[in-house]
């Protein structure tokens, strides 16, 4: 393993998706994720990349839809309001069955919400996101390392099952620096096997490529539709990441990805202290997501707790992968702050003991609820700054 | 017996969906020809739309790519960035390219990006039913503007050659029509030099192309002939708006 | 060994990069270290801060909520961070600048005036790197050579003398004492 150098998140990302290939680059500025565009910038220029600053995050995903269409490893890199103007090219890429790299940098929504990291994506993502019936690959780094070294693995899958590859981070992990080492050589895309269905140079070997994501004939986008289904199964399959700690004997298993997943495993780390039997489940494939490993598990905990800082978006597929055997609990952070390690293992030991605290629930906000603020002359938000 | 014409190469022998009148017929013939007689077909990329031209990408026999409405320019880009050794066209029509296209085209042309662009104007949503475009004549009627185009709802036509021309970067902009056998051999030169230009390396070059929509316009084709010269051309005058074809250095 | 630093001040006191030097050194220590700045609107008004952590295993979370210590360099830092910092942790404080005084009893106090030493040094600009002395010589979280190493990594353009310059600085704050 090389020395680990000091990186910042969104840096350590850009140099490592320039290191496995990443030959084409465009974006549009948004905090938190303006390091990579501004990395790219310069980086690719050195690497004999292209890099444009596109003029709306509408362009930039169509032209990685056109570099990615050459077989060029391409990349675009936004945070949530863009990534969600991105979504038209996102559909038709994944219609198109072309692989390339979208990176999400999550920040507090919904609307402009705010610049702070927050994990309010997590549907948009692991769901497809655009129109249409498909999937992205979905990957959630929770270090500044993973951060730079999944574009290598993003690239892979993507161009295995030739489907979009999504790296959903959010702003703490673009924005914080750790100490990181790449664990991969830099790739020079020309040893990179041929994509016989890339358009380009036609040397006569072959009849005209098309990418499109049409299938206007009777029949025809039924039959598309679930020939790429056949490739969700196996992926479903066989690509299916995740990490657990102290789940052998866990009495409640916290399920958290990213960034907050670190916060969960201090938590865990606080409670065996205090002897009590914790343990963490991080998913890295969102989407594959690891449901059979949860299911399992199921068996030997007493409950699970999702610590998300969203209002509860991954507990659907915990709730969905553990199918009523075990409680699946909840703790939210919504609106971007980072979860709290204490509350967490307050939140586990309220599981054990049947109480509430730090447990969120929508019925007990429905209960909790001033009627009044729905009243035109209050205001339901109160005005206030950033955290 | 000699054939003195025949199927260009660059159009594949397949039947087209277009009406009986169309221009796009007549336009993708003259850009077949240009390739075959420019030799790059086995290097050119089309970039079809979405609307009538959206089989575009059946059409012509080169590498090709269907995309969302509007940003053919953008995916060009990202094309020609990548893979500068290809020839890049996006093919366009008037609600593609001058409505929900209008950043995509605005910007590529102002990044004088090495691309040719094909844009149709027949002045209404083809694939669509007719609906009114934003080059829509005042008093033309759309399906969306039944009374007719009224300024003071609907704003005035956009003159998309004559607009981006203000651009500096643009190398060589010209409006054509195809509505007589002279203009269309006009149309084709046009045509033949934009795709001249991007092969020799000298930048963005559009081509805008007076066409007739008989089906939605609800004329006959010689009406509708009739109705490009006595009422379009007014308002779209043919002309070459900016050329300057000297060859740059990079890119 | 763990520590959760927060440093804060005006933009140009340097406090933002006097955290990436820190989580550097910490790193050149061996230590597992972590680095989170305050960006964006939070920045209006011309104050940052940022989070550092150091530490002998793995970094949990890197925006320290509870710090262990907190460095503040201007007076709008004190009230916004003393309050935060861990019951008997360490508050460095440049009384240079703040004229208030913390409240809170259960804690340790240095006040060092940074400007001033700065300026004996030979340099204002060397501020930040009295009070980073400061923390240093308190917590042994890293040591001071190791901060000069990472001076070298982080600010690579640097010339020998100010890093020299630097060094000494590191070295006058590193004297004093909690009271």
């Amino acid at each position: 393993m090389a020395e680990k150098v000091l990186m910042k998140g969104n840096e350590a990302l850009a140099e490592g998706a320039i290191r496995a290939g990443c030959r084409f680059f465009a974006g549009y500025p948004i905090t938190p994720q303006n390091e990579v565009p501004e990395y790219m910038s310069w980086r690719q220029e050195e690497v004999g990349g292209a890099f444009v600053q596109a003029e709306s995050e509408v362009a930039a995903i169509n032209m990685i839809y056109g570099a990615a269409a050459t077989g060029t490893r391409a990349m675009t890199s936004s945070s949530s309001p863009g990534v969600s103007l991105k979504q038209e090219g996102i559909s038709y890429m994944a219609g198109a069955d072309l692989p390339c790299l979208i990176v999400n940098v999550m920040r507090g929504g919904p609307g402009l919400g705010n610049i702070a990291g927050a994990q309010g994506d997590y549907i948009q993502a692991t769901r497809g996101g655009g129109n249409g019936d498909y999937r992205l690959i979905v990957l959630a780094p929770n270090s500044v390392e993973e951060l730079g070294n999944f574009p290598k693995l993003a690239f892979e899958l993507a161009e295995k099952y030739r489907m979009p590859a999504m790296i959903l981070a959010d702003g703490i992990l673009g924005q914080m620096m750790e100490g990181m080492s790449y664990n991969f050589d830099p790739i020079d895309p020309k040893t990179l096997p041929a994509k016989p269905w890339a358009l380009g140079i036609n040397d006569g070997s072959r009849g005209k490529n098309m990418i499109s994501s049409y299938g206007l004939g009777e029949g025809e986008l039924e039959k598309m539709v679930l020939k790429r289904a056949e490739r969700y199964a196996l992926i479903e399959r066989d690509e299916v990441r995740y990490e657990e700690r102290f789940t052998e004997d866990a009495d409640v298993i916290i399920v958290a990805y990213g960034i907050s997943s670190r916060a969960a495993m201090a938590a865990v780390n606080a409670l065996r202290s205090e002897g009590v039997k914790a343990g963490l489940f991080r998913p890295i494939t969102l989407w594959p997501f690891p449901s059979k490993r949860l299911a399992e598990l199921a068996k030997s905990c007493k409950a699970m707790l999702c610590a998300e800082m969203s209002l509860g978006q991954m507990i659907v597929d915990v709730k969905l992968a553990t199918a009523g055997k075990i409680p699946v609990h909840l703790y939210a952070k919504p609106g971007a702050f980072f979860p709290v390690a204490e509350e967490i293992a307050e939140a586990v030991k309220s599981i054990l003991n049947g109480k509430k605290d730090f447990l969120f629930n929508l019925a007990d906000l429905a209960d909790k609820a001033d009627n009044t603020c729905h009243k035109p002359e209050n205001k339901i938000c109160k005005e206030g700054t950033l955290l | 017996m000699k054939p003195v014409t025949k199927r260009p190469e660059s159009l594949v022998d397949i039947p087209t969906h277009y009406c009986p009148g169309c221009g796009h017929s007549v336009v993708h013939r003259l850009v077949a020809e240009v390739m075959d007689e420019l030799d790059i077909r086995k290097r050119t990329i089309c970039i079809a739309p979405v609307g009538c031209a959206v089989f575009a990408d059946k059409y012509f026999n080169c590498d090709a790519i269907q995309g969302p409405h509007g940003r053919g320019p953008a995916i060009a880009t990202g094309i020609k960035r990548s893979k500068p050794d290809t020839i890049v066209f996006s093919y366009q029509g008037d609600g593609d390219l001058a409505s929900i296209g209008m950043a995509e085209i605005v910007h590529a042309a102002a990044r004088g990006e090495n691309i040719t662009v094909i844009f149709i104007n027949n002045t209404i949503y083809g694939m669509t039913g007719g609906q009114m475009a934003p080059t829509t004549l005042i008093g033309q009627v759309a399906t969306t503007a039944p009374k007719g185009r009224n300024e003071k709802l609907q704003g005035n036509p956009i003159n998309v050659s004559e607009m981006l021309s203000q651009l500096k970067s643009p190398k060589y902009i010209e409006r054509v029509s195809v509505d007589t056998p002279q203009n269309v051999m006009n149309a084709k030169k046009a045509i033949k030099k934009a795709f001249q230009n991007q092969i020799d390396g000298v930048g963005f070059s559009f081509v805008e192309v007076l066409s007739i929509c008989p089906t939605n316009w609800g004329v006959e084709p010689i009406k509708a002939l009739e109705f490009l010269r006595e009422k379009m051309m007014p308002q779209y005058p043919l002309g070459v708006f900016k050329d300057e074809g000297k060859k740059q250095e990079g890119k | 060994m763990y520590q959760g630093v927060r440093i804060a001040g005006f933009g140009g006191q340097g406090v933002v990069s006097a955290g990436v030097l820190l989580a550097q050194a910490g790193l050149v220590e061996g230590k597992a270290v972590s680095w989170f700045p305050s960006y964006g609107p939070e920045m209006r008004g011309g104050t940052a801060n940022c989070s550092v952590v150091i530490s002998d295993t793995e970094v949990a979370t890197p925006v320290v909520c509870a710090p262990d210590t907190a460095i503040v360099m201007n007076e709008p830092s004190l009230p916004k961070f003393e309050p935060m910092l861990k019951s008997g942790g360490l508050l460095i404080i440049n009384s240079s600048l703040i004229k208030s005084r913390p409240t809170r009893k259960d804690i340790k106090v240095i006040l060092v005036p940074c400007n001033e030493i700065a300026e004996e040094v030979g340099s204002a600009r060397t501020s930040t790197m009295v009070a980073l002395g400061a923390f240093a010589g308190a917590t042994g979280a890293v040591s001071l050579d190791a901060i000069e190493n990472a001076m070298k990594k982080v600010f690579k353009r640097a010339k020998p003398e100010m890093i020299a310059l630097n060094r000494k600085a590191l070295e006058a704050g590193a004297k004093l004492k909690a009271e």
